[in-house]
Order: C-alpha cells, then structure tokens, then sequence
C-alpha cells in the first residue's frame, strides 16, 4: 500500500478534469489479475480489521466493573474529571435569568434518604472535619448569614432542566466560618482552595442519600446551602430545611435535606456514582 | 479498454471505515441517554405529528430501558476516537487537496438537482462521471460539517456553564440538546440515502471504496 502514500499531493487535477489512471495494464487479462489481487488484499485487510473492532469492542464490554462501568469506561470518566477540573474556573458562572423564566411549578424529581414524616423542628447541620471539630448548625444560624438568591438553570442528568429561583447562603461563606483543613497543615488560604484538602462530603439525615462534591465546585460562588425555592420555603419532597443548589453540577449532586458535611481528602463515596455514574458530574 | 483507475486514498478509506462503527455506537449510545428524556416531536404548533420516541415493547425488545448511565459512559468514551478521527480526516483532506473533490463549487446545486431527477428517474442523462457528482459534494461535504455541528452542541451540553457561550450561541442548553438530537437524525437519514446509492451504484463502486481502484471501460 505504500505506492498509494507516496501520491504528490500537489498533482491533484481540478474537479472537472478526470482522474488520470495510475494503474495502466496492457490487456484485459493483466487488469483481472491485477484487480483480483487488490481486491484479495483488501478484503483480508478489511476482515482483519473488523475482527480487531469487534475483538475490542468485546474486550472493552467484559472488562470487571468499578461501581457499574467497565473499569476502561470509568478510567475514561476520570480523565474526563481531570480535564475538566483543570479546565474548571470559580469565575466562571451559570447564566441567571429574571423572575419572569423560572419554570413553575418546580419539577420533583428523587426522593431517596427522604421521608414525609421527618421532624424539620429537631433538624441540625453537623460539619466536621474543620479544626474546630464537629460543629451543629441551626436554621437559624444559617439564616444570619449572608442570604443569597440566584435564578438559574437546573439540569438533571436525565436531559431535562427547568429555570429554578434559590435562596440560602453560600457554602463557600459557610466554610470561611468553618474552614476546611489544608493539606499542608499551612493557614486556610480562600484565594489558594488548591491547599485545602480535596473534597466534599454531604449526606442527609441517616444517610440515605450521599453526594461527593470537589472542593473547587464547593466552593463556587454559585453552589449554595438553599432553604428556599422560587419564594418558598422548602417543601419535604424538595428536601426541607435545607437542601444544596449547585448550578455547576447534575441535578443528582443536588442533594435534599442535607443533615452532615464532611470535609476530607478521600474521595468521597456517591450515590449514583456507585450505580455507574460519572463521579465529577461537572457542567 | 478495460483498465484499473485509482478512486479513494489509503487514509481516506481508513477514516471511513474508521468513522462509521464510532458514529454507530455514538448513536446507539445517544439513544441509550435519549431514552431517560425522550421529549422530541415531528408536528406543527400543537398538533404533533410523529413523537420521538419509541413504544414500551420496543425499547424492552431492543433492550434500552435504564440504561442512562452506561449510555453516558459509553459516549463520553467514544467521543473522543470519534473527534479525533473526525479531526484527523479534515486536516488529510485539507492538506492532500481531497477537498477539491468534495467541496460543493457553483455548478454543484444545478448538478444535484439533475442526480437526484435521474436517480428519480426523470431525467435519462446519467451523473458525470467524476468521482464525486454535485450531489455527493454538497452530501459528503454537509455531513462532515454536521459532524462539526455535533462536536459543539455536544460540547454545549457536555459543559454548558463552562462553555456558557457556546451554549448561549446555540440558544441555550436545551437548544442545544435539540440540535444535537436532530443532527443524529440527520445521520440517520444521511445513513439511509448512502446505503440505497452505495447498492444502486453497485459493486465496482463499493469496491473501490475497500481497495482504492475501480475498474473503467473505456
């Protein structure tokens, strides 16, 4: 095939003139000799190639799986992960939009970890893992922080969005009060969040649900600790008292009725992650 | 006189070859994360004419039902062999002059409308003979740019805040999520039309398309 490589590049005639022939064979005899050589080699290099296809194709699909996916396809997502976290800027926001977009009413859409019958009244938010040690946070503790309310796109893995209206407080204003440990042991730095330790745990009361989030997506301006939805309070199938809005991610990182954070260097275990989804799940 | 006449480069025909099982399972794929949002429709204003969708039975007998997260992870695998051969083929095509074949000239739409009167059996004088008539210019050429269009409304939805704007330059995420939907559809229809001219063209042809060359009477 190497006659074919070394074609000049610069001899190629204009559209309409015909190709000239490259392969002139004196008698029809010599032409059928010479066609069913290429065409034997052809097909056996053609077969060998959709054997090989096939053959890896195969491989690929009987690989033993890590949490659902053959481990290729889960390498695969976290080279995605690795490239996109490299990618990934704080500054970069979520479009937001004006009241008047916000898609009513609002979508329910997951209920795992959650029950009508919760009691909200003896609802506490633990945070552990900064150096204060285990720390429990009222409503009303959050509601004298700084209240922030954003307009933006929720997008759920499923391919569906809807335009939602959150208020809550920043988690990145949350963690100032409460920083996260550096991997260092140097001082909490907020303008170096590369320092601090990797991730982000959340789970709600009793652990039915569970989310890992990176610390750089924690920390977004516009991932928030959100007690209200379009106006309202949370109602229990949105995850009352206080659920995580966090435009940069799939809807499933958007965990409901949050009742620990976690701050750790270990990458945290994921609800869907473990049922073959994308751990990042980063927009 | 009956002579072997050069048609398809080496690397275009690997490119080709190469392309078309990816694009297979980018599709597959596709539907298999179609299937949890299922929401595109064939009709005007409100009374829809065909839905996007398949019944029940047939995603059961097809064996697509929940099976989201295997689809994603299988696209977000295959994009990359997918672009990168896509890619690959543009700039061989570029850089070899292959492009002066393919690229649509002034000519070519008069010329397509003529094809496609023969291939509908309205108009006796056949196609020139050069490798590729007008309307395969404007066909080969349309789909490598449909290609283009799904990299970046796959890109759109893929990371919509990061690339907000391309995002926005598609009207938004779930513009964008239609586009790339109705590109597939494209393909789909692109596959259709290829496979009926490939077999009427007949074996000399497909041949050609293996080996490189194709036998011409002169």
């Amino acid at each position: 095939m190497t006659e074919e490589m070394k074609e000049p590049v610069d001899e190629q005639p204009a559209v309409e003139v015909d190709v000239e022939p490259e392969v002139q064979v004196a008698d029809s005899t010599d032409v059928d000799r010479e066609l069913r050589r290429l065409t034997r080699r052809g097909f056996i290099t053609s077969g060998i190639a959709a054997a090989a296809a096939v053959g890896a194709y195969t491989w690929l699909r009987s690989r033993p799986p890590i949490d659902g996916v053959e481990w290729p396809l889960r390498r695969v997502l976290e080279t995605n992960e690795r490239l996109a976290k490299a990618y990934f800027s704080r500054r970069r926001l979520n479009p937001t939009y004006p009241a008047s977009r916000i898609t009513r009413p609002a979508r329910i859409n997951g209920g795992v970890g959650l029950n009508a019958e919760y009691e909200v009244a003896s609802w506490q938010l633990t945070v552990e893992g900064s150096a204060r040690g285990p720390v429990s946070l009222s409503m009303g503790d959050l509601r004298r922080m700084p209240r922030r309310t954003m307009t933006t796109e929720f997008r759920c893995i499923e391919g569906w969005s809807m335009i939602v209206q959150w208020a809550g407080v920043r988690l990145a204003d949350v963690m100032r009060e409460l920083p996260p440990p550096t991997r260092d042991g140097s001082r909490p730095d907020f303008d170096r969040p590369n320092r601090f330790v990797r991730y982000v745990a959340m789970e709600t009361p009793g652990r039915g649900y569970y989310v890992g989030l990176d610390m750089l997506s924690a920390m977004h301006p516009q991932t928030l600790l959100a007690y209200e939805l379009n106006g309202q309070p949370l109602t229990w199938q949105h995850g009352a008292p206080l659920r995580l809005a966090i435009p940069v991610k799939y809807g499933v990182k958007n965990i409901k009725r949050i009742g620990a954070i976690r701050y750790t260097d270990v990458r945290p275990a994921d609800y869907w992650a473990e049922r073959g989804y994308d751990w990042y799940a980063g927009l | 006189m009956k002579e072997l006449r050069k048609k398809h480069p080496l690397a275009t025909r690997w490119f080709h070859w190469i392309n078309f099982p990816l694009l297979a399972l980018m599709i597959w794929s596709g539907a298999l994360i179609y299937w949890a949002n299922a929401v595109y429709r064939v009709g005007l204003g409100q009374h829809t004419l065909w839905r996007m969708t398949l019944p029940q039975p047939a995603y059961k007998a097809l064996h697509m039902n929940f099976r989201l997260a295997e689809g994603m992870s299988l696209h977000f695998f295959f994009m990359w062999l997918f672009a990168f051969n896509g890619i690959a083929y543009v700039i061989y095509t570029v850089l070899s002059g292959e492009w002066r074949y393919l690229v649509p000239n002034g000519h070519s739409f008069k010329e397509a409308i003529q094809v496609m009167l023969h291939d509908l059996h309205l108009r006796r004088e056949p196609p020139p003979p050069r490798k590729f008539n007008g309307a395969q210019q404007i066909a080969y050429t349309a789909v490598v740019l449909m290609g283009l269009g799904s990299l970046l409304t796959g890109l759109a939805i893929y990371k919509p805040v990061q690339f907000a704007w391309l995002s926005a330059l598609f009207g938004g995420y779930q513009m964008s999520r239609f586009f790339h939907f109705w590109l597939t559809v494209g393909y789909v229809l692109f596959f259709l039309v290829h496979i009926a001219q490939v077999v009427r063209a007949g074996w000399n042809n497909f041949r050609a398309m293996i080996i490189g060359y194709e036998v011409v009477n002169d």
